[in-house]
C-alpha cells in the first residue's frame, strides 16, 4: 500500500510541477515539455492505481491498457506540437507586428 | 445477414468507421479528395437518419463492441440528446464540405500562390474526415475512456486544422490552442483516475447506477469539468477560442465555431445531468450560470468593439455559448424541467447560424480581400446571396422569431420566470440587445452602396461558396417552427433526467 502512496504523490508533484512550468514559462518548448512531465505524472498514477489487488498479488489490467492508449496519444501530440513551434521559429523570423509573447522565441532555443 | 437490418444496433458504427475510412483514402488520393469526403458526408447523414428511425421505432439501444459487456468492453449507445448532436454534426459537415469545395476552388483559380491552396486543399480534407469521426465518436461513445480519446482525436486535428491557413498569427493561435486542450484532455485524464479508483467501471451506464457521492467521485468530477471547460470555452477560460477561431480558413472557422466547442459541451452537460446528478448542489449550478452570464455580456460587447468581421463573430461565439451554461441553474427546478431540451435547442440553432455566418464572413473576405467591418460597403451588390445569408443568421443569432435561437431563448426565459430567477431572463434579453447592436452594425455596413460605386469586372461565379451558407441560415431561421420536431426526438429518447416538456411552446 505504502508503495502505491508514493508512486501516486510522485505522480501529483509531477503534474503539479508540470502544470507550475505551463503557466509561467512562455518558451514553447519548454511548454511541450511541461505538459508531458504532466501526462508522465498522470501516467504514473494510472499504473500506481493499477497495483489494487483484485485477489493475491494480481494486477488489473484496464489502467495499464489506459497508460498504453495515453502515451501513444501523448507522443502524436508532443510531434505536432513540435512541429507547430518549429513552424513558429521559421515564419517568426519575419518578424509579425501584433505577435502575443508566447512566439518571442530567442534565436538560439529549438535546435 | 442480421447485420445489415433495421433494428440491428450495429449501424451505430458507420458515423465513425465511415469518415475514418474516407479521411485515409482522402490522404491516399490526393485527386480525389472531394468526391470521396462528399460520399463520407452524405452517407454519414443517411445513416444518422436511419439511426433516427431506429430511436424513433425501439428506443434507445447499445452496441456492445466486439461482443464484450460493459465491465470490460466498450459500448457505444444512441438517445435523443447524441442522435440530435450526430443529426446536427451531418447536416452542418455536410454543408461545410460543399463550402470548402467552393472555397479551395476559388482560391486555386487565383493563378498567384495556387501551388499553396492547393496544398493547403490537400491537407484540409483528409483532417476534416478525421475531426467528423471523432466528433461522431464523441457523441455515441459510452465509455468515459473512450471520450477521452475521441477528445483527443478531436483537439489534434482540429489544431492542425487551425494551422493550415499558414500564417503566423493562425500558426501562434493554433499552438496555444493544442496546448490549452492537451491541458484540457490531461486533466479530463486525471479525473478519471479518481473515477476509476473510486468506482473500479469506466461505462457511463454502469457509473449512472452507481451514483455513490464520495470524495473521489467529487475530485474526479470537478477535474473532469475543468478538462471540459477548458475545451469548451467558458468565460474565464475563453481566451484561446477568438484568435484560433478567427484566423483559421474560413471553413475551418465553420468547423471550430458550430461543431468542435459543441462537443466537449455535450459530454460536459451529459456528466452533470445524467451520471452524476446527485453530487451537483444548487450553488455549483448557479456559479456556472453566473459565468455563463458574464460570458453572454462580455463577449458581446468584445464583439462590438471589434474591428474585423472575423474576430467579431469569433467573439460572437463566446457570447452564444454562455447561453448554454445559464440553462445550468434553470436544471432543478420543479424536478427537472426542460434543462435538455433548452440546451439541444440553443446548441442546433447555434451551429446551424454560426456556420452560416462564418462562411458569409469567408466569403466576403475571399471577395475583397479583407475584413474590416468598416470597408464593407457595396458588398451587397456583388454577393447578394452570402450577404442575405449573412443577415439570416443574424436573425436567429440575436433570437427573433422565428428562429432556433428564438425558441431556446424563449426556453430559458420561460424557465427562469417560472422559477422567479428572473434575473437570468434580464441577462438573456440584454445579450439579445448586444447581439442585435454587433449584427447590425454590420449589416448597416453590408446594404450601404457607396456613391460611385461600380460593380467590379464580372469574377469567376462559385454557387458552392454561396448557397451552402444560405442552406444553413434558413436551416437555423425554420428551426423554430418545426421545434415539435426534435423535442420528439428527444422524448423518444428519454433517459433519466431528460424529462421534457412538448407543451409550452411559443
Amino acid at each position: 500500500m505504502i508503495t502505491t502512496l508514493i508512486y501516486s504523490l510522485t505522480g501529483l508533484i509531477l503534474f503539479g510541477m508540470g502544470f507550475f512550468t505551463l503557466i509561467i514559462h512562455s518558451h514553447p518548448l519548454r511548454k511541450i515539455l511541461a505538459v508531458n512531465v504532466m501526462s508522465t505524472g498522470v501516467f504514473l498514477i494510472l499504473v500506481a492505481t493499477a497495483y489494487i489487488p483484485l485477489g493475491e498479488g494480481e494486477i488489473d489490467p484496464v489502467p495499464h491498457a489506459m497508460v498504453l492508449t495515453g502515451i501513444v496519444v501523448s507522443v502524436s501530440v508532443t510531434a505536432l506540437a513540435l512541429i507547430l513551434a518549429c513552424r513558429i521559429q521559421e515564419t517568426s523570423n519575419s518578424s509579425l507586428p501584433g505577435r502575443k509573447q508566447q512566439g518571442e522565441v530567442p534565436e538560439e532555443s529549438i535546435r | 445477414m442480421t447485420v445489415f437490418q433495421f433494428s440491428s444496433p450495429a449501424w451505430m458504427v458507420c458515423p465513425v468507421i465511415l469518415p475514418l475510412i474516407a479521411g485515409l483514402l482522402c490522404f491516399l488520393f490526393s485527386h480525389r479528395t472531394f468526391a470521396i469526403a462528399l460520399a463520407a458526408a452524405l452517407t454519414n447523414l443517411l445513416v444518422v437518419c436511419l439511426l433516427t428511425g431506429q430511436l424513433l421505432v425501439f428506443g434507445p439501444m447499445r452496441c456492445h463492441m466486439g461482443g464484450w459487456q460493459p465491465p470490460l468492453g466498450i459500448t457505444l449507445r444512441t438517445d435523443g440528446p447524441a442522435l440530435l448532436m450526430l443529426l446536427m454534426t451531418a447536416v452542418t459537415g455536410l454543408a461545410i464540405t460543399l463550402y470548402a469545395r467552393g472555397y479551395f476552388s476559388y482560391r486555386i483559380s487565383d493563378p498567384r500562390r495556387a501551388g499553396r491552396h492547393q496544398r493547403q486543399q490537400r491537407y484540409f480534407w483528409p483532417l476534416w474526415m478525421l475531426l467528423l469521426a471523432g466528433l461522431n465518436g464523441l457523441f455515441l461513445s459510452n465509455d468515459v475512456f473512450n471520450v477521452y480519446v475521441t477528445l483527443e482525436l478531436i483537439g489534434i486535428s482540429a489544431a492542425s486544422l487551425a494551422a493550415l491557413s499558414g500564417k503566423p498569427a493562425s500558426l501562434l493561435a493554433s499552438f496555444r490552442y493544442l496546448l490549452v486542450s492537451l491541458l484540457g484532455s490531461l486533466t479530463y485524464l486525471f479525473g478519471i483516475v479518481f473515477l476509476y479508483r473510486s468506482n473500479g467501471v469506466l461505462d457511463l451506464g454502469l457509473l449512472q447506477n452507481l451514483a455513490a457521492n464520495g470524495l473521489g467521485i467529487r475530485t474526479a468530477l470537478v477535474l473532469m469539468s475543468v478538462g471540459l471547460l477548458l475545451k469548451t470555452a467558458l468565460f474565464p477560460l475563453h481566451f484561446w477560442l477568438p484568435p484560433a477561431h478567427a484566423n483559421a480558413l474560413a471553413p475551418v472557422s465553420a468547423i471550430l465555431s458550430a461543431l468542435v466547442v459543441k462537443g466537449s459541451f455535450y459530454m460536459l452537460f451529459r456528466f452533470w445531468f445524467e451520471i452524476f446528478p446527485s453530487t451537483i448542489t444548487q450553488p455549483t449550478l448557479n456559479f456556472m450560470g453566473t459565468l455563463g452570464a458574464v460570458a453572454v455580456l462580455w463577449g458581446a460587447v468584445q464583439a462590438i468593439r471589434q474591428h474585423r468581421l472575423k474576430l467579431m463573430v469569433a467573439y460572437s461565439t463566446v457570447s452564444q455559448l454562455g447561453y448554454l451554461f445559464i440553462a445550468f441553474p434553470l436544471a432543478r427546478v420543479d424536478g427537472g424541467i426542460p434543462v435538455w431540451s433548452i440546451v439541444i435547442f440553443i446548441a442546433l440553432a447555434h451551429a446551424c447560424a454560426k456556420s452560416a455566418m462564418f462562411m458569409a464572413a469567408g466569403t466576403v473576405f475571399l471577395h475583397l480581400g479583407h475584413d474590416r467591418i468598416k470597408d464593407l460597403s457595396g458588398v451587397r451588390a456583388s454577393l447578394p446571396i452570402t450577404v442575405f445569408a449573412y443577415g439570416i443568421a443574424g436573425v436567429s443569432l440575436m433570437g427573433l422569431p422565428p428562429s432556433g435561437g428564438f425558441v431556446g431563448k424563449w426556453l430559458l426565459l420561460t424557465a427562469s420566470l417560472g422559477s422567479s430567477q428572473w434575473w437570468w431572463a434580464l441577462v438573456v434579453i440584454t445579450g439579445s440587445l448586444l447581439a442585435s447592436i454587433y449584427v447590425f452594425r454590420v449589416m448597416s455596413r453590408l446594404f450601404v452602396i457607396p456613391e460611385g460605386f461600380s460593380l467590379k469586372k464580372s469574377e469567376p461565379h462559385f454557387r458552392l461558396l454561396e448557397w451552402p451558407a444560405l442552406a444553413l441560415a434558413l436551416i437555423s431561421l425554420f428551426l423554430g417552427l418545426a421545434a415539435s420536431w426534435p423535442l420528439h426526438i428527444l422524448v423518444h429518447g428519454t433517459t433519466t433526467l431528460a424529462q421534457v416538456f412538448v407543451g409550452g411552446l411559443p
